[in-house]
C-alpha cells in the first residue's frame, strides 16, 4: 500500500497530472421554465452532479467556478448570487464571464496548479427571462461603430457572415438547411431537447428568410437549463469513481472584438482547437476524434466549426454532410444530442450542453442516442454574437 | 489568527510564478479615453518595466467589474483589443470589487498550471461614463425581491457595517478617521493619485455626512483607470531580472448572498481567503511574517476591518495599531503605503494598481518615494467586493 502511495506521488510530481470529470448534473433543457427560478435550476443541477460524483460540496470541493454574463442575468454583479445554491458559502468561488467551456478550462488550470483537488463548474441559462434578446445583444456591440447601424435585429450580422461563408466555401443554401434537418431529427431521440422535430429539407427551405439568406429554422431558439460538472485531479478521481472521463485538453481563443478585422471563418475555434489538441496530443483530429458537439446556434456555424476543428477539409464539409458523414450513424457524428438547433440557444451554458453530451456518450449513458465505440469526443462553443471568441475541450476515456 | 501547517503535496504546482513588471495609469475622471485606451497605457508601462515584447505574451487575463458601468454587455469582449487579448487565449474573470486581486490570482493559475509561461493581467475600470453617478449602476446588485424595493445604495450598507464594527469593539470615529488621514497623506507620493491631500482628523469628522457614520472623507472616490501585471514562469523570470517577486500564496472565498444574516463586524470571507493563501505560503503567524500589507480600503474603517480579517491585527486591535503609528509608512507594519483607494482612487477592478502592483513594487524595491522604511521580504494584498461577500488575497515574496 505504501509503495502504491509512493508511486502516486511520483506520478503527481514527475508525470503530467491529469484532470477528470467525475460527476455531471443538469437541469432542463426547456423552452421556458416558469416554475423554477434560475437559483432553483442551479440547485437542481448541482445537487444531481454532487450525487453523481458522490461528494459533499461543503466538505470536499476546493473551488467553484460559475460562468455567467451580468446582463444576460439582469444583475450588475452576478457572482453575488451564486454561492448559496451551489453549497459554496465561504469557499473559493468565482465567476468567469464566458462560456461553460472557459469554466472547464479554469477548473483544469486550478487543478493543475494545485489550488484544487476537486473543482465544480456551473453555467446556466434562464433565457426565457429575457424579454428583449436582440437589444441585449446590441448592448455587446461597440457603442460607436456598430451598435447604431440600423435598427435591425442583430441576427443580420450572422446572416452577413453566412453569405460570406457560403461564397468563400462554395456552400449552397440546401447544404446549410441540411444541418437543421440532421440536428432537429437527432434531437427527437433526446428527451431533454425541446426543439426536436421530424422535418425534411423542404420544410427548412420553405421557412421564411428572416435574415436573407438565413431562414427562420436555421436560427436556434432560446432555452433554459443548467449544467454542473465536478472535476477532480487524477488521484482523487481514481479514489471516487471507477469510470473517470478525462479532460485531455482545453483551449480558448479570441480573435478581436472589431467587426472589420474578424476572420469570419471561425478562426477562434480553429486556434482554440489547436491549443486543445496540442494538450491532448492529437495530431490528426479528423481520424482521432470519434464524435463532436459543436456550436450550431446558426446552422451555417456548424459547418464552419467542423472545418475550424479540422474534422473535415474546407470545401468538403458540406458534401460530407449531405453524404451522411456527420449523421448519428455516420463516420464522425456531429451534434448527436440535437445541437443548439434541437436543444436551443443556452447562452453561456451552450458549452455546458456540449460537454455534457460528450461525457454522457463516453460513459455510455446517452440512452437512445448512444453511439457505439466512442473514446474521444470534442466539445466546442462560441461566445455568440457579436464576438469572435470561443473555447474547445477534448474529452476522452 | 491560527494557520495550520500544510503537509504533503497540497498546493503542488507545475511551476513557480514570478511577477516581473507592473504598470498603471493615472486615476481620475478620464472622459477622453475609452477603457481600451486606458488598458493599453497600463500594459505599455508594464511591458517596458518587464523588458519584454508584446509578442511574447502568451495569454491574457482581464479583470473588470460590472458591465453596467460602461453600458456594455460582454464588456470583456469589448475590451479585448485594447487589453492585448486579440489573437490569444483571453479570459475575463469577475468577482465584483474583489477582481482587483482576483485577476492576478487567475494569472497565477494560468502560469502555475504550465499552460502559459508569460501571462498578462490587465484590470480596467471606467466609472465616469455612468450617469449621473456610478452609484446608479449599483442599483442592480441587489436581490430583486428582498432588497431592490427598498431602493438601497452602497453607502447605506457600509454605514451599517461601520456602525456595527464601531459598536462591537467600542471604536471611536476619530480612530477610524486616522486611516483616511494616513492614506491620503501617503498618496501624496503616488504619481497616479486622484485625491491625495494633507488632512486632519477634524476635516474627516466635519466633512459632509453621506449616511452616518460615513462622511465624505471616509469614502474613496469613483475613478477611471487601468493597471497591468506581467506574470511569468521561472525560466523567463531568470532571463529578465535578477530579483523577481514570487507569488507564494493565493486565496479567495465568497460568502453567502444573504449578507443580512451575517454579523458584519468581522469579514470571515477575508479570513478564510487569507488562511488559504497563508497555508500555501507557509505562513503561520501573519502579524510577524508579513512585512508590508495592502488591504482593500474603499472606506477608512474597511482597512481596519480587513487588517483583522487578514490576521494582521487581533479583532478590535487594528485601530490601536493605527493610532500608535505601526501602520504608517515608516512603521513596523506599513499598511497601504501606496495611499490605497482612499488616496489614489477607486476604479473598482483596476485597484490592482495599488494592491497587487504596489506590493510587487515594494518587494522589488521599485516603489520610489513610496518605498517603506523597513526591509521587506513578504507582502500581502487583498481586495474585497460584492455584497460584503468576497475576499481575495495574494501573498508575495522576494525570496523564492
Amino acid at each position: 500500500m505504501k509503495s502504491l502511495k509512493y508511486l502516486l506521488l511520483i506520478a503527481k510530481v514527475g508525470g503530467e497530472m491529469r484532470v477528470a470529470v467525475v460527476g455531471v448534473g443538469y437541469s432542463g433543457f426547456n423552452a421556458n421554465t416558469p416554475d423554477l427560478s434560475w437559483k432553483e435550476i442551479m440547485y437542481e443541477a448541482a445537487s444531481r452532479a454532487y450525487v453523481d460524483a458522490g461528494i459533499n460540496p461543503r466538505k470536499d470541493v476546493d473551488s467553484f467556478v460559475t460562468c455567467a454574463e451580468d446582463i444576460y442575468e439582469g444583475f450588475a454583479i452576478f457572482d453575488e448570487f451564486v454561492p448559496d445554491q451551489l453549497g459554496a458559502v465561504v469557499k473559493p468561488t468565482c465567476t468567469i464571464s464566458a462560456d461553460f467551456l472557459y469554466g472547464v478550462a479554469t477548473a483544469y488550470m486550478q487543478i493543475k496548479s494545485g489550488l484544487a483537488d476537486i473543482a465544480v463548474v456551473e453555467a446556466h441559462s434562464k433565457a426565457s427571462d429575457i424579454q428583449t434578446f436582440g437589444e441585449v445583444i446590441k448592448f455587446a456591440m461597440d457603442p460607436i461603430w456598430l451598435r447604431r447601424i440600423g435598427t435591425a435585429h442583430p441576427y443580420y450580422i450572422a446572416a452577413l457572415e453566412m453569405s460570406y461563408y457560403m461564397q468563400k466555401c462554395c456552400v449552397t443554401e440546401e447544404q446549410i438547411a441540411q444541418v437543421v434537418v440532421k440536428n432537429k431529427n437527432n434531437a427527437m431521440l433526446n428527451p431533454s431537447a425541446p426543439y426536436g422535430e421530424k422535418i425534411k429539407l423542404e420544410d427548412v427551405m420553405s421557412s421564411p428568410k428572416l435574415f436573407d439568406p438565413m431562414k427562420k429554422l436555421e436560427i436556434a431558439q432560446r432555452s433554459d437549463g443548467c449544467v454542473v460538472f465536478v472535476l477532480a485531479s487524477e488521484e482523487i478521481a481514481r479514489e471516487i469513481t471507477d469510470s473517470p472521463i478525462w479532460v485531455k485538453g482545453v483551449g480558448w481563443w479570441s480573435e478581436t472584438s472589431n467587426y472589420d478585422t474578424m476572420s469570419f471563418m471561425g478562426m477562434y475555434a480553429h486556434k482554440a482547437a489547436k491549443m486543445a489538441y496540442k494538450l491532448a496530443g492529437i495530431t490528426n483530429p479528423a481520424r482521432e476524434v470519434h464524435f463532436a458537439e459543436v456550436d450550431d446556434r446558426f446552422a451555417f456555424k456548424e459547418l464552419q466549426h467542423i472545418e475550424a476543428l479540422q474534422l473535415a477539409k474546407r470545401f468538403e464539409t458540406a458534401t460530407l454532410l449531405e453524404e451522411g458523414y456527420f449523421d448519428r450513424n455516420g463516420a464522425l457524428p456531429v451534434n448527436v444530442s440535437g445541437g443548439n438547433l434541437g436543444i436551443g440557444n443556452l447562452l453561456e451554458c451552450t458549452g455546458g450542453q456540449k460537454a455534457l453530451e460528450v461525457v454522457l456518450q463516453l460513459r455510455g449513458e446517452a440512452g437512445k442516442r448512444q453511439l457505439k465505440d466512442v473514446e474521444i469526443g470534442v466539445a466546442q462553443a462560441w461566445r455568440y454574437l457579436p464576438t469572435a471568441s470561443g473555447a474547445v475541450a477534448v474529452v476522452g476515456i | 489568527m491560527e494557520v495550520e501547517k500544510i503537509k504533503g503535496l497540497k498546493f503542488h504546482k507545475k511551476q513557480d510564478v514570478a511577477i516581473v513588471g507592473a504598470g498603471m495609469t493615472t486615476w481620475k475622471r478620464r472622459l477622453n479615453e475609452t477603457g481600451k485606451e486606458l488598458s493599453y497605457l497600463a500594459i505599455k508601462q508594464a511591458l517596458e518595466e518587464a523588458g519584454i515584447s508584446f509578442d511574447e505574451i502568451e495569454m491574457v487575463v482581464m479583470g473588470s467589474a460590472p458591465d453596467t458601468f460602461d453600458g456594455l454587455h460582454m464588456k470583456g469582449e469589448y475590451l479585448l483589443d485594447g487589453s492585448g487579448g486579440s489573437d490569444r487565449p483571453y479570459m475575463r474573470v469577475f468577482v465584483g470589487g474583489g477582481t482587483g486581486v482576483f485577476a492576478p490570482i487567475a494569472g497565477y493559475w494560468h502560469v502555475a498550471s504550465g499552460l502559459a509561461d508569460v501571462c498578462l493581467v490587465v484590470c480596467e475600470e471606467k466609472m465616469s461614463s455612468s450617469h449621473p453617478h456610478p452609484q446608479s449602476a449599483f442599483k442592480y446588485i441587489w436581490d430583486p425581491i428582498l432588497e431592490r424595493p427598498l431602493n438601497p445604495n452602497l453607502i447605506w450598507i457600509f454605514a451599517l457595517e461601520m456602525r456595527r464594527y464601531m459598536h462591537v469593539h467600542n471604536i471611536k470615529h476619530e480612530d477610524i478617521a486616522l486611516v483616511s488621514v494616513k492614506n491620503k497623506a501617503n498618496a501624496l507620493d503616488h504619481p497616479c493619485a486622484q485625491v491625495a491631500e494633507k488632512i486632519t482628523v477634524e476635516d474627516v469628522l466635519n466633512s459632509e455626512p453621506m449616511a452616518l457614520p460615513v462622511r465624505r472623507l471616509d469614502v474613496s472616490p469613483p475613478s477611471d483607470g487601468a493597471a497591468a501585471l506581467i506574470m511569468v514562469a521561472p525560466h523567463i523570470a531568470r532571463r529578465l531580472t535578477d530579483n523577481p517577486v514570487w507569488v507564494t500564496g493565493v486565496g479567495w472565498a465568497l460568502d453567502t448572498t444573504m449578507w443580512m444574516n451575517r454579523d458584519l463586524y468581522f469579514p470571515r470571507y477575508v479570513a478564510e481567503a487569507a488562511k488559504m493563501a497563508y497555508r500555501m505560503a507557509h505562513i503561520t503567524d501573519p502579524r510577524k511574517e508579513i512585512d508590508v500589507a495592502e488591504p482593500y480600503d474603499p472606506f477608512d474603517y474597511k482597512e481596519l476591518h480587513h487588517m483583522e480579517g487578514l490576521g494582521l491585527a487581533k479583532k478590535g486591535e487594528a485601530p490601536i495599531l493605527t493610532r500608535e503609528g505601526v501602520t504608517a509608512r515608516d512603521g513596523d507594519l506599513p499598511v497601504c503605503p501606496s495611499g490605497g483607494l482612499l488616496g489614489v482612487g477607486n476604479p473598482i477592478a483596476a485597484t490592482m494598481g495599488v494592491k497587487a502592483c504596489e506590493i510587487y513594487w515594494q518587494l522589488a524595491y521599485r516603489a520610489g518615494k513610496r518605498q517603506v522604511a523597513k526591509e521587506v521580504t513578504t507582502g500581502v494584498c487583498q481586495a474585497w467586493g460584492d455584497l460584503m461577500q468576497v475576499g481575495t488575497v495574494m501573498v508575495m515574496s522576494n525570496k523564492r
